[in-house]
């Protein structure tokens, strides 16, 4: 399946882990900005006792409100005491109660998490109600029972706010380990004979690690957000100073000296800001490192329209009506920028009622071609050389309008997944009913009664069943029929077949073949058929292209290519074939040291 | 190992599984549960690759996978080596590792991105007590032995392409010198050329190890240039079993027969006859 898509193109570096998520957040500037702030906010906090030695409650009434003087450069609160010892002094609570919420919650919620995605079962059904119980708690109402309960410390709130947030890290991990533990390098481990526990610490947390830590941040912005809230309205330990306590203090004399709120609000919308910034950052980091480079579509130039006889570089006289392809070349973006082409000038011509073959093995530029044509190369993508005409009409360069109307009328399209390629959210019916309406401008009535002609033209048994049907209640033959009826529903010329029997069983593939050799006769459809199998070749193709790392190396007749190819790679390809290898003689009791 | 059958010319199978029943909860809520075998038989002796061929959601890689324990087994037996290990211990299960490895399907998803080569090769032999020097001898001498460059083991799996990872799979499964491998579609993700080398490979360290395979495919040209003898199965049932050049030549089961005849070949005249019986036969396409 990988070979379809965009599997052998430039792909983006994928997970880099070695290059270094810290060099790499660095990088990202906003990155770079909140881990400074977060930096200096830590620092100023961790080295209060050395930033600014004196106590910070120690008050002096005569400064009250008293403005910056020496050594109080922001000057006093309403106690006279000096804010800015209080707001490094109070940082360390209001960040400290952060950090042991943090830990509490991560000591709960990730080996629990962890067990129950890794082992499932009783466990995970029981961990499962209890994370609901807890996450249904109105977490305001348990901070200030537990407030009134165990009395008014910030430490105490901060571990019971640290058992409220558990459920995101153990919904969070268990989520992510019950995807791993399918994976097939966790079975191979398993039958390798590792123990669990070597195989949770190997294959496993290596997974979780990345959103955990992003999680991290942004749980502890909440946690110093709350707890910032519980002080301001006064729940909290009335002694210690805190930015949430200072806030409050200062909210009581707002009239008098309304610039008492802004320190500690600064700090708090600081630090939050940043530690939201930097969440955000760290998941651009470690999560997305396969995304592109947006890459704005560039147009080909449209080529000096007919370019028949003098220059063409392939000869090979006139071109077919329904499809011709000439010099094409695909190429991508680089992330880094520049391009590079996985296409390079291929000529291809498909006449009405013929089918032509586009073999090649993966990365070959088969599928590269036959998008081209449809005009659907995924992102990053562009023709950046040659011309394609369909009836005639120059595809390169047209306007996405034009092109979309093509699609449907003349061209239509075959792909690869069956099942992907329907929406499992809708009926079998609508999805045929709702393009033909769109595209004929026809009544619901009408394109119903053609959709239901089409499913009997695809030989599917009771059609008015299939078209009431989920995309999942049809087997993997039946959602391809169904493609190829929404293929044929605007009556195209020319269907391009991407590997339409890949996914298929042999006897299904042996059915949806012999469907496509009628509809292509009774319609004189031309098909262009990328495929792998040599077999489909022979059984459906008048002509081949054999395809090479971006360049066709043989063009022929099915006769020519599979009986007598002139290309070396042909003959290779030819060569691996099975069919007619002899079987593997009985087996004889070997004399091999085993057993 | 422990039952040492006298070596004669009629060793005893390596392999025995018994009327093997598995089946899965069904979706929703009490929903009855699934059978996916329904009471398979079937053997395999030393130095002998036993083809298993079927189309998808016949049961076939829930064989390998009840050998291999990763799914329970509802009732029957299976006998690895005069022992029954159908319901083996977890502790039993990992020594067993040591004789029963696997080749699977994905060459992309069977080994973990985030590893070395070298560090994915080295893990089961320090899960069997290797010491980390003998470990890393023993990569370089496996590497070798799948014709990969010595320098693969500093690289990660996605440096390599799909015949390649494969190869690195198959150096897995032959790093403790297991006697059964269970390969479930090792090729079907590969291309046509890689595919025959990555089949002459296996042949060639079968005729030098003497290691048995249990071959899962769904093409039965594959199955046929592998296999020494042929188990067909269709929807939980072994429907045929045979030398390979009978069952996949002359079969006797329809079944067979029609997943003969569907499979394309790339003669083009040979392909129209077998197209013409397929649909005579099948009332295909009208």
């Amino acid at each position: 399946m990988s070979e379809s898509t965009p599997a052998a193109l430039p792909s983006a570096p994928g997970p880099v882990r070695r290059a270094g998520a810290a060099r790499l957040l660095l990088a990202h500037p906003l990155g770079l900005v909140s881990a400074i702030v977060l930096a200096a906010v830590v620092a100023g906090v961790l080295l209060a006792p050395v930033l600014s030695p004196q106590d910070p409650d120690v008050s002096n009434l005569r400064d009250a409100f008293g403005g910056p003087a020496a050594g109080h450069p922001l000057g006093f609160d309403s106690a006279g005491r000096d804010i800015l010892t209080r707001l490094l002094h109070g940082g360390r609570n209001t960040l400290g109660g952060a950090v042991i919420a943090l830990a509490v919650a991560l000591a709960l919620g990730v080996p629990s998490g962890l067990l129950a995605g890794y082992r499932g079962g009783r466990f995970d059904s029981a961990a499962g109600w209890v994370v609901n119980l807890v996450m249904a708690l109105p977490a305001m109402v348990v901070l200030l029972a537990s407030r009134a309960i165990l009395g008014p410390t910030v430490w105490v709130l901060m571990v019971v706010l640290g058992f409220l947030v558990a459920p995101v890290f153990f919904r969070l991990v268990r989520g992510i380990v019950a995807n791993v533990r399918n994976e097939l390098y966790v079975d191979a481990a398993k039958v390798s004979g590792l123990r669990d526990r070597r195989i949770v610490a190997r294959h496993v947390l290596i997974v979780v690690r990345a959103p955990i830590i992003i999680q991290v941040a942004l749980v502890s912005g909440i946690a110093v957000g709350l707890q910032a809230g519980l002080e301001f309205l006064g729940i909290g330990s009335g002694d210690t100073p805190t930015w949430g306590a200072m806030l409050n203090e200062a909210f009581k004399n707002i009239q008098r000296a309304p610039l008492l709120m802004l320190w500690p609000g600064l700090a708090l919308g600081l630090t939050n800001g940043a530690l939201v910034l930097l969440a955000a950052a760290l998941r651009d980091v470690l999560e997305d490192r396969g995304a592109a480079p947006a890459v704005r579509r560039r147009r080909a130039p449209a080529p000096e329209a007919p370019r028949g006889t003098d220059g063409t570089p392939a000869g090979a006289g006139g071109r077919a009506r329904l499809l011709s392809v000439r010099d094409l070349a695909v190429s991508y973006a680089l992330p880094g920028g520049g391009e590079r082409e996985v296409v390079h000038g291929v000529d291809l011509d498909v006449r009405a009622g013929e089918i032509v073959g586009l073999v090649g093995e993966s990365g070959s530029g088969k599928t590269q071609t036959a998008f081209s044509i449809l005009g659907i190369l995924p992102e990053g993508g562009r023709v950046s050389r040659g011309s394609i005409t369909v009836e005639g009409q120059e595809i390169v360069g047209m306007p996405e309008r034009r092109h979309r109307a093509l699609r449907g009328d003349v061209v239509a399209y075959v792909p690869q997944e069956p099942m992907s390629n329907l929406d499992p959210a809708f009926t079998v019916g609508s999805q045929l009913v709702e393009p033909m309406r769109c595209k004929l401008g026809i009544s619901r009535a009408e394109a119903t009664r053609r959709a239901l002609d089409l499913l009997s033209l695809v030989e599917i048994a009771d059609p008015r069943r299939t078209f009431g049907s989920y995309p999942h209640e049809i087997s993997g033959g039946m959602a391809q029929r169904v493609l190829i009826a929404g293929a044929m529903s605007c009556d195209p010329r020319l269907l391009i077949a991407d590997e339409p029997t890949t996914a298929l069983d042999v006897m299904v593939q042996a059915e949806v073949l012999g469907l496509l050799r009628r509809l292509q006769r009774e319609r004189g459809l031309g098909v262009l058929l990328v495929t792998h199998n040599l077999g489909v070749v022979a059984d459906l193709c008048d002509r081949v292209a054999v395809m090479k790392q971006g360049r066709i190396v043989e063009t022929g007749t099915a006769e020519q290519v599979l009986h007598a190819p002139g290309d070396p790679y042909t003959q290779r390809l030819l060569g691996a074939v099975l069919d007619d290898v002899p079987a593997r003689g009985p087996w004889r009791p070997s004399n091999a040291e085993v057993s | 190992m422990s039952g040492s059958t006298p070596g004669g010319a009629t060793a005893g199978p390596l392999l025995a599984v018994e009327d093997l029943r598995v089946s899965f909860p069904g979706k929703g809520w009490r929903a009855p549960r699934v059978e996916v075998l329904k009471g398979v038989s079937l053997d395999i002796r030393p130095g002998e690759t036993l083809g298993l061929v079927g189309e998808s959601g016949s049961g076939k890689t829930t064989i390998g996978r009840a050998i291999l324990g990763l799914v329970p087994v509802g009732s029957g037996a299976i006998t690895f080596a005069g022992e029954r290990i159908d319901r083996a211990a977890a502790r039993r299960r990992r020594e067993l590792s040591r004789d029963i490895q696997v080749i699977f399907q994905d060459p992309y998803t069977s080994l973990n991105p985030s590893l070395t080569v070298g560090d994915t090769l080295s893990e089961p032999l320090l899960a069997q007590g290797y010491a980390a020097r003998e470990a890393r001898e023993r990569v370089g001498r496996l590497l070798d032995r799948v014709e990969l460059p010595a320098d693969a083991a500093h690289r990660l799996p996605r440096e390599f392409s799909g015949g390649q990872r494969q190869r690195v799979a198959i150096a897995r499964a032959l790093a403790i010198g297991p006697r059964l491998i269970v390969c479930d579609e090792p090729v079907s993700a590969l291309d046509l050329t890689t595919q025959k080398t990555v089949l002459d490979l296996l042949v060639e360290i079968q005729e030098r190890t003497g290691v048995s395979y249990l071959f899962v495919s769904h093409d039965l040209s594959v199955v046929r240039f592998m296999s020494h003898r042929v188990a067909v199965i269709h929807r939980g049932e072994i429907v045929e079993t045979g030398e390979a050049a009978e069952v996949t030549a002359e079969p006797r089961h329809p079944y067979t027969r029609g997943l003969l005849l569907a499979a394309p070949v790339a003669d083009v005249a040979a392909q129209r006859a077998r197209r013409q019986a397929f649909e005579r036969e099948y009332g295909a396409a009208t």
